[in-house]
């Protein structure tokens, strides 16, 4: 079966390094951080206080009662869906409407929301809002964006853990391969900094607790790393059939070339030490896209500055690329936005497409000594990349063992 | 005890608030749905915020009949009365 071509059109996003994504690149091309000391005052009890919190507050954004009808995550994800769909120039373009799809993920879904109606059901049942059900369930971002576009080619919500948004965006190319669809808005959104998720990753052992130096907490494939930074916002993409974006005249970023899926069959939260199912799903990207090892220029890393997650990812690089490893410049923004979670995969998705249209790759912050594990060619500058045919991975994986690799092509 | 245009205007004022409609526009002789577009699910939270602001209770059942702001304004007005 020949494949439908797919290609990138638009871009949007809300980090904790920018509230769209001609600031966030610049963030990421200088090597800024967006972490912080929280200060609220549910903080003072939790052993982690530090977090990367969006940049640019969607309610200074979005009209103010559609805003209170919406959970945190999925204003951010209406947010970046607005700066996608305008950056594509689809709001002149007349739809076929029956066309046009959502895949929007997220790793944890409404959570503000279960936890504020949670607190509201103490003074009664009265209390809980009518709301609570649409805001809080985990489709609700994606439905939201889906409902502001007027999408009639299904609205999709894939959740798994911190790939989620890598495999929206997985899902957006088959459903448009498939020929479900010609034009589907992908990503993933994530408003989780709460005590209760912080509590609860601390108490895994998952998070930086670098409280005294939040900008410096997220470093990872350093030797001192201990653990990740918690962000929140949303990445999303539109992504177009070729034939379309050519006829209509678009701007197109970067192909999409093709995507892996593999679980790791090893355990709920440790990643496999071998890197066997993240190198299984790198290869497959590249096979799905007409790729080899040495088409690859660059690699957005999953790299969340675990002990033991930034180490497997490098092992299953080195076994995936082989010696051609030693010419992909790797690089981790999670040093700079934090862990995104569910909004991970897509944010990094679009610093991987920009890389590739603008030739350049952000580097890694806070990198002052390399662990031995790690035989990646890191950039710790902003790296120029070459001229000609360009392809790039992106990596996420999340808790559940769950690996999405994703390649894209320059064009 | 409060006046009709007090508890009209402080209705008015949930309204906004929950729908975004201007304080203006919520006058006595205008339908929740068919005039204000307030949903269903707005509607709820407006009865559970005049329950609080005016120490009242609307029961469930009584919503329905609920049609206008002049309903609402008279049913608040009876309860309080009552």
């Amino acid at each position: 079966m020949s494949k439908t071509r797919v290609v990138i059109t638009g871009l949007g996003a809300t980090t904790p390094v920018g509230g769209d994504v001609a600031s966030t690149w610049e963030s990421l091309l200088a090597g800024r951080s967006g972490a912080k000391l929280l200060t609220a005052d549910w903080v003072e009890e939790l052993p982690v206080k530090i977090a990367a919190p969006a940049a640019v507050e969607p309610t200074e954004i979005i009209e103010r009662v559609k805003a209170r009808r919406l959970d945190r995550n999925a204003q951010f994800a209406v947010v970046a869906a607005r700066e996608a769909w305008a950056d594509s120039g689809l709001a002149d373009v007349e739809l076929d409407k029956t066309r046009l799809g959502v895949a929007i993920a997220t790793g944890i879904g409404g959570l503000l929301t279960t936890l504020a109606n949670y607190d509201a059901l103490r003074n009664g049942p009265r209390r809980v809002s009518p709301l609570a059900i649409p805001m809080l369930m985990p489709n609700s971002a994606a439905a939201n964006v889906g409902l502001e576009l007027g999408a009639l080619a299904g609205v999709q919500t894939p959740v798994s853990a911190c790939a989620s948004s890598n495999e929206a965006i997985s899902l957006a190319a088959d459903q448009i391969r498939l020929g479900r669809a010609d034009i589907v808005v992908a990503g993933g959104a994530e408003g989780s900094i709460a005590g209760l998720p912080l509590a609860a990753f601390g108490q895994m052992m998952a998070l930086s607790r670098r409280n005294d130096d939040p900008e410096r907490a997220s470093r990872p494939w350093d030797v001192d790393r201990d653990g990740f930074l918690l962000g929140e916002g949303a990445g999303v993409l539109v992504l177009e059939t070729y034939e379309h974006a050519v006829a209509r005249g678009a701007k197109i970023y970067a192909e999409f070339a093709g995507s892996g899926i593999t679980a790791d069959g090893h355990d709920i939260v440790q990643p496999d030490p071998t890197g066997s199912g993240a190198e299984r799903a790198m290869l497959q990207a590249l096979r799905e896209g007409d790729l080899t090892a040495a088409d690859v220029v660059h690699i957005n890393a999953h790299a969340t500055s675990t002990p033991v997650g930034d180490v497997a990812e490098s092992v299953a690089i080195r076994k995936a690329l082989g010696s051609a490893a030693d010419q992909a410049v790797a690089t981790a923004p999670k040093s700079m936005f934090g862990h995104l979670l569910g909004a991970a995969g897509a944010v990094e998705s679009i610093a991987t497409v920009l890389a590739l249209h603008h030739r350049v790759v952000p580097p890694t912050i806070n990198l002052d000594k390399v662990d031995d594990g790690v035989d990646l060619d890191i950039a710790t500058e902003p790296r120029k990349l070459g001229d000609g045919d360009l392809a790039a991975l992106n990596n996420s994986f999340g808790f559940g063992g769950h690996n999405v690799a994703l390649a894209f092509k320059s064009i | 005890m409060a006046s009709t245009e007090e508890i009209r205007s402080n209705l008015a004022e949930i309204v906004n608030e929950i729908a975004g409609i201007p304080v203006e526009d919520v006058q006595l002789d205008k339908s929740f749905t068919d005039d204000l577009d307030v949903d269903s699910l707005s509607m709820v939270e407006v009865v559970v915020a005049a329950e609080e602001k005016f120490s009242v209770k609307i029961p469930d059942d009584e919503v329905k009949n609920l049609k206008t702001v002049g309903d609402a304004v008279a049913f608040i007005e009876r309860a309080q009365n009552g």
